[in-house]
Order: structure tokens, then C-alpha cells, then sequence
């Protein structure tokens, strides 16, 4: 039974990376988008836990670092949800495409 | 030297009443506005009757000879160590003679407005004019240097235009008023580029420092002014005939004179005070003011010779045509003024020898009462007439005793009758030319008789010929324009009396001037004979004046047609300036600038409408180009720049 290495968390942390970007470019519902985003956002913290975990184990530079994301992330998530709420006064819709009055 | 601190209040006190009347006369007291404006000349008046007396009786002369003082100056712009403009006020013989000139026939002016102007929707703004006006020209006869001249010499034409277009609905009124602005402004271009060159080569711009320096032929100035030449000529001549050509448009001299007859647009106290008494001889002013420096030159003096003496012949001629009254008027101080110049031309620097610069500013002084005594007679006229024609009147003297008696003066003291003013100045100017250049002499003596004829014939078609038809409705007019007609005559009387020649010469030495009884008999009785001449063509109704214009054919209409000198203008605008110049210039403004602009403009419309495509309103889009941005950056540093 091989060890996990690092490069086995890379690849789960691309992964969901390109999930995320996936969801991000083909869904067009809004709080979809914003799933995506969290699984976006998720795989960096996984990249950060992972470098601290097997590069520099003396530090916890990569876990506070990971916390501020998860922080950040919830005040995102609030801010997005109120956004998607006012869009949806305005316009009955959580469509991105249905909000497109900033075109040229 | 005592204080003479006070002596800026008198160009400041009109500036007050300018300010007071421009900004709140018209909304807060219209009907009061003439006097508050009247009261603040009248105080001025005082003041520079109070300081021309101190000036010439008791501090000016120092030595026997009259100093020239500066007051108040401080060095308004200063350009380097060496380099200023300075502003402030020159006290000297010509600047008190002409403050007294100013103030009072502004004053007279101010008065006889207040009848002759009275119910005028603008009356405030009227007087807010006249203000500007008299501090304005107050200002340019206080000068201290060739620059602040400029700046109030640029003032008063501000302030003619703003006169002269004062009733703007009319068409004709609007055009006399842009006409008046644009040749004189044309003439200043030749003035600025004057300054420009004497203050180049002199080193400064203040007259006194200025004149000093020229006149010394061991100054290095001089040497440069003289050395330096442009097509062959020096550039003193350059200079002297530039600051002249300003003069010359400025005292409507030939051929810049377009102007003046058509400036009589305005009202009638406007033509008196600025087309008759001040504005217009700035232009004399000017030269007297530089005459140390003009006696340096012979061609420049010559130029203004000739120009005064063409424009004295050409006008006097004209004015024997016209029928409009302020017209003759207007031809007739065309006339006198180019005595004046002429007179200038021809003197020389010194006491006796300078008999022709005393003599043009005896006249400048004379000529300032009669010729606003005549243009006030000629508003009341037309007060009462509504009309400046002249087959409109006819036997006003009955209805019009003062006005009619004041007139009559004006015109013996034009034409030169002792003992009006008018004889004095013109004996000493004739003296003058006799002594020094008989051509100017004996074209200045027909002209004189010219003057004379002209002058009565627009006096008896106005109060003589046929009977009266105007019906006066409101009498001779108000007190307060008999008032300044009654002062200005007793003036005219009085003023010949003044020992002129004592009080202004060029060098400040007065000198003992007396009328020579045998040498005025000519120029006296060339001028009664036409005036003779001009009671029996014009005092009875008869067909005489009009079978000896027709026996001068071509002449008599081409007089009258003012020799085609509009006409001329026209063409040469017309035909040269418009379709050489203007016509091009407008093109090219039109299609290359315009066009240069243009195609920015839609070289960038272009551009952006190509690339509108971009923000297509996507927020994925958006996403994809921020990823793809990405991308690239970290490609570009991984790969390629390592």
C-alpha cells in the first residue's frame, strides 16, 4: 500500500478546480455560479493545506491562510446571495443571461 | 512738491460711478442714476480744476520751466530686475490741460443728458458708459508710460463701441458700432507693434525714461534705434509711423476716418463728448506726448504732416456736401483735428520754434469747447426736430433763442472770427505753418475758408432759410440742457483770452505768444467772405445752391459721395481680404482642421465599434477572459520567461 503523496492531493485539488471553473462557464443559474465558485475556492485551500502539511510542517502559514479563505468565502456567499436576491426583484430571474442591460 | 495723492481720484470717481451704475443703476434707481453719475463728474471736475491750477500757478513750475511729476506709481507687471510695466499718473502740461478738457466737456455732456436722454429704458447703463468713458480717457491722458496708454487707448475704444451701438435694435447703429470698433482696432494692431519696437530698442516703456534716452544721440539706445533697419528705413521711423498709424485711427484721419461718420449713430451728447471733444484727439494727444521722440524723425513728422493736412482738405470738402447735420459735424472735427496734427508736424522742439505743438494743443483745447458747443446745439435740434436732416429744419431761431445764439458762437469760433476761441488758435496755427512750409500754409488757408462756408451754411439752413414747420411740442428742451449750451458758449468766448502759449510748450518753457494783427487779416476775411458767401446761398430759400452743385458735375457728387473712400474699403475687403484670404482661411478651417478633428473622431468610433464586441453584458464571458488571462500570465512566467 503506497503512502499519499503530494501529488495525489494536487490532482484531487486540479480537480475540483476544473469542476468548479466547469460550473462556473456553463451554468447559467446564479446560485449554481456561486457553487462553483465555493468548489473553486476550496481547492485552493486544499492546495494550501497540502503544501503546508508536506513542504514546510515546522510553519501554519498555509492553515491561517486557509482559514482567512473559508472566512472570506462566508462574507463572499453573503454578499452573492443578497445580489442574487436583488437581481431577482428586479428582474423575477436568477438567470445570468437575463441580465445583461451592461452591454454595450 | 505737496501732495497730489487726491489727483487719482479724479479718474477713480467716474470709475466708482461706472461700478455703482453698471452693476446696480439699472434695478435699483434708474430715474436717479444721471444724477449720481452727473455728481461724481462734477466732483471730479473740481478736483482737476483745483489741480490745474496748483499745477501751473503754484508747485509746476520749477526754475521757470514746467517738471514733469509722477504720482502714485508702482510697478504693475514686473518682467525682470530692469523690465516693468508701471502704472500711475503723469502730472506735465498737456496731461492738466487735458483732465480740465475731459472732466468738463464730460460734465457739460453729463448735464445736458439728463434732459436730452431722459425716459430711456437704459438710462442707468447710459451713464454707466459715460463713466467708463471719462475714467478711461482720464486714465490715458494721466499715463505714465507708452504701455498703461495702451491699455486705457484699448478702453476707450471699448467704450465708443459700446456708445455708439447704443441704440442696438437699430441695424445701422450695430453696424457703425462694429465699423467704429474694427478699423480702429486695425490702426491699434499698427500701434502695439510701434510700442513693441520702441520698447525693444529703448529698453523701457515709460515716457519719461524713454524720451530721455532717445533724445541723448551719445545713448546706446539710440544708437540702436537708428542702426537698425528694416527695408531700408530705421526702425525709429518704423516705430514712430506704427504708434501713428494707432493715432491716426484713432483721430480718424485719412483714410482710417470710415469710422467717424458713421459713429454718429449714437446719441447726440455721445458724439459731443467722444467724436467731437476727447476721444478722437488721442490721437493728437498720442503724437505730442512722443513729440521729443517724433522730432527726432523727418519722415515720421512728415507722415503726420501730410496726413493731417489731406484729411483737413479732404473733410472739409466732404463736409460741404452732406445734408445730415451731425455728419458736417462729424467731417468738420475730421477737419480740425487734421489741423491739429498738421500743426504738429510742422513744429520743432523749443519755445518760439515749438509754435506749431503749442499752437495744436491751444487748438486741441479751443476746438474741445466749440466743436461739444456744437454738437449739443445739434442735439437739441434734433430733440426738437426728431430728424438730422437738414430739409427738416428751417427757422429754429425763433423757436430756439439759446440754442440758436450758442450755435451762432460755435460757428465764429470754428470759422475763426475774432475774438471766439477758434481765431486764436487757428492764427497761431497758420503762423505756424507760414514760418515753416508755405504749401501747408496756403492749403490750411483755403481750408480754413472751407470751414468757415461749411460751417454757415449748416448754420443758416438750420435757423434761417425757409420758415419753421416743426412744431415744438416741449419747447427748446429741459433747463439742463440750456444750461451746458449757455456754459459752453460763455466758455467759448472766454478761453481764446488764456495765455496758452505760457502755460504749454513742448520743452516747459512758457514763452510770450501775441497775434499778429497783419498776417490774420487774411485767413479773417477769407473767412467772411465765405461766410458771405454761404448767408447768400443759404440764408433765403433759393434754387442757387443747387444749380452750383450741378455746374460741378462729377466733383460735387463725388464730394458727396465721400470719394468713394467706403466704396474702395469695400472692394479691397471684398474682392481681396474676402476671396484671397478669408475665403481660403475659412476653407481651410472648414476641411483640414475641422476635418483633422473629424477624423480622430471617427477613427476611434470606428475602432470602438469593432471592438464593442467585448463587453457583450455576460458576466461568463467575463469570467472566461479573467480565467484565460490567467492562464496566459502563468504560462508566460512558467514557460516562457522562466
Amino acid at each position: 500500500m503506497n503512502q499519499i503523496t503530494i501529488t495525489h492531493i494536487l490532482f484531487v485539488s486540479t480537480a475540483l478546480f476544473f469542476i468548479g471553473m466547469y460550473g462556473l462557464f456553463t451554468r447559467r443559474n446564479m446560485i449554481t455560479m456561486l457553487m462553483s465558485v465555493e468548489l473553486i475556492l476550496n481547492s485552493v485551500n486544499i492546495n494550501f493545506v497540502a503544501f503546508n502539511k508536506y513542504l514546510y510542517p515546522q510553519n501554519l502559514d498555509g492553515i491561517f491562510f486557509t482559514i482567512f479563505i473559508i472566512t472570506i468565502a462566508a462574507a463572499e456567499a453573503a454578499v452573492a446571495i443578497s445580489i442574487i436576491i436583488n437581481l431577482y426583484r428586479s428582474h423575477q430571474s436568477i438567470d445570468v443571461d437575463d441580465a445583461s442591460e451592461m452591454k454595450y | 512738491m505737496s501732495n497730489n495723492n487726491y489727483i487719482a481720484l479724479i479718474p477713480l470717481l467716474p470709475f466708482a460711478s461706472f461700478v455703482l451704475l453698471g452693476l446696480f443703476g439699472k434695478k435699483y434707481f434708474n430715474k436717479l442714476s444721471g444724477i449720481i453719475g452727473t455728481t461724481s463728474l462734477l466732483a471730479s471736475c473740481v478736483l482737476s480744476l483745483y489741480a490745474a491750477y496748483t499745477y501751473f500757478f503754484v508747485f509746476g513750475k520749477v526754475n521757470a520751466v514746467y517738471q514733469k511729476f509722477e504720482v502714485l506709481k508702482f510697478s504693475w507687471l514686473q518682467f525682470s530686475t530692469t523690465t516693468s510695466i508701471d502704472m500711475g499718473l503723469l502730472l506735465d502740461p498737456i496731461s492738466m490741460m487735458m483732465v480740465v478738457v475731459v472732466t468738463f466737456v464730460s460734465l457739460m455732456v453729463h448735464i445736458f443728458s439728463l434732459g436730452y436722454m431722459k425716459g430711456e429704458e437704459r438710462f442707468a447703463t447710459y451713464y454707466a458708459f459715460l463713466s467708463l468713458f471719462t475714467f478711461s480717457m482720464l486714465g490715458l491722458v494721466l499715463s505714465t508710460n507708452i504701455f498703461q496708454i495702451y491699455i486705457f487707448w484699448e478702453l476707450v475704444g471699448v467704450s465708443s463701441y459700446l456708445l455708439i451701438g447704443f441704440y442696438f435694435t437699430k441695424a445701422s447703429a450695430i453696424a457703425a458700432s462694429k465699423k467704429a470698433f474694427v478699423v480702429t482696432r486695425f490702426a491699434d494692431l499698427g500701434f502695439l507693434i510701434g510700442i513693441l519696437i520702441l520698447g525693444f530698442h529703448a529698453e523701457t516703456l515709460d515716457f519719461n525714461t524713454l524720451i530721455s534716452t532717445l533724445t541723448n544721440p551719445q545713448s546706446a539706445q539710440f544708437l540702436s534705434i537708428t542702426s537698425a533697419s528694416f527695408f531700408g528705413i530705421t526702425a525709429l521711423t518704423w516705430a514712430l509711423v506704427l504708434v501713428f498709424i494707432g493715432g491716426a485711427g484713432k483721430s480718424a484721419m485719412f483714410p482710417l476716418h470710415i469710422w467717424l461718420p458713421d459713429a454718429m449713430e449714437g446719441p447726440t451728447p455721445v458724439s459731443a463728448l467722444i467724436h467731437a471733444a476727447t476721444m478722437v484727439v488721442a490721437g493728437v494727444f498720442l503724437v505730442a506726448r512722443l513729440f521729443p521722440v517724433f522730432a527726432l524723425d523727418v519722415t515720421a513728422l512728415d507722415a503726420v504732416t501730410y496726413t493731417g493736412l489731406i484729411s483737413a482738405v479732404i473733410a472739409a470738402i466732404i463736409a460741404c456736401t452732406q445734408t445730415d447735420i451731425k455728419r458736417v459735424l462729424a467731417y468738420s472735427t475730421m477737419s480740425q483735428i487734421g489741423f491739429m496734427m498738421f500743426a504738429l508736424g510742422i513744429s520743432k522742439i523749443g519755445g518760439e520754434e515749438g509754435l506749431g505743438y503749442m499752437a495744436s494743443m491751444f487748438h486741441l483745447f479751443t476746438h474741445a469747447f466749440f466743436k461739444s458747443l456744437l454738437f449739443l446745439g445739434a442735439g437739441a435740434v434734433i430733440h426738437l426736430v426728431h430728424s438730422n436732416e437738414m430739409k427738416d429744419m428751417g427757422g429754429l431761431r425763433k423757436l430756439m433763442p439759446i440754442t440758436h445764439i450758442t450755435f451762432l458762437i460755435a460757428c465764429l469760433a470754428i470759422s475763426g472770427i475774432p475774438p471766439f476761441a477758434g481765431f486764436f488758435s487757428k492764427e497761431e496755427i497758420l503762423l505756424a505753418a507760414s514760418n515753416s512750409n508755405k504749401l501747408v500754409f496756403y492749403v490750411a488757408l483755403i481750408t480754413s475758408a472751407l470751414t468757415a462756408f461749411y460751417m454757415f451754411r449748416l448754420y443758416f439752413s438750420i435757423f434761417w432759410n425757409k420758415e419753421s414747420q416743426a412744431h415744438s411740442e416741449h419747447g427748446e428742451g429741459t433747463l439742463t440742457m440750456k444750461i451746458p449750451l449757455i456754459i459752453l458758449g460763455i466758455c467759448t468766448l472766454a478761453v481764446g483770452f488764456v495765455p496758452f502759449s505760457e502755460l504749454v510748450t513742448n520743452n516747459g518753457i512758457g514763452f510770450h505768444s501775441h497775434i499778429d494783427y497783419l498776417f490774420s487779416i487774411t485767413p479773417v476775411t477769407l473767412s467772411l467772405i465765405s461766410i458771405f458767401v454761404a448767408s447768400v446761398l443759404y440764408k433765403k430759400q433759393n434754387l442757387e445752391p443747387e444749380i452750383i452743385s450741378k455746374s460741378l458735375g462729377k466733383f460735387y457728387t463725388s464730394a458727396q459721395k465721400k470719394f468713394f473712400v467706403d466704396e474702395v474699403y469695400l472692394f479691397i475687403t471684398h474682392k481681396f481680404i474676402y476671396t484671397l484670404i478669408a475665403k481660403p482661411t475659412a476653407w481651410f478651417d472648414k476641411n483640414i482642421v475641422d476635418g483633422l478633428m473629424n477624423l480622430m473622431a471617427e477613427t476611434t468610433a470606428k475602432i470602438s465599434e469593432l471592438i464593442k464586441g467585448v463587453q457583450s453584458g455576460k458576466v461568463q464571458n467575463y469570467a472566461l477572459y479573467f480565467f484565460a488571462g490567467i492562464a496566459a500570465l502563468a504560462i508566460l512566467f512558467i514557460y516562457i520567461l522562466k
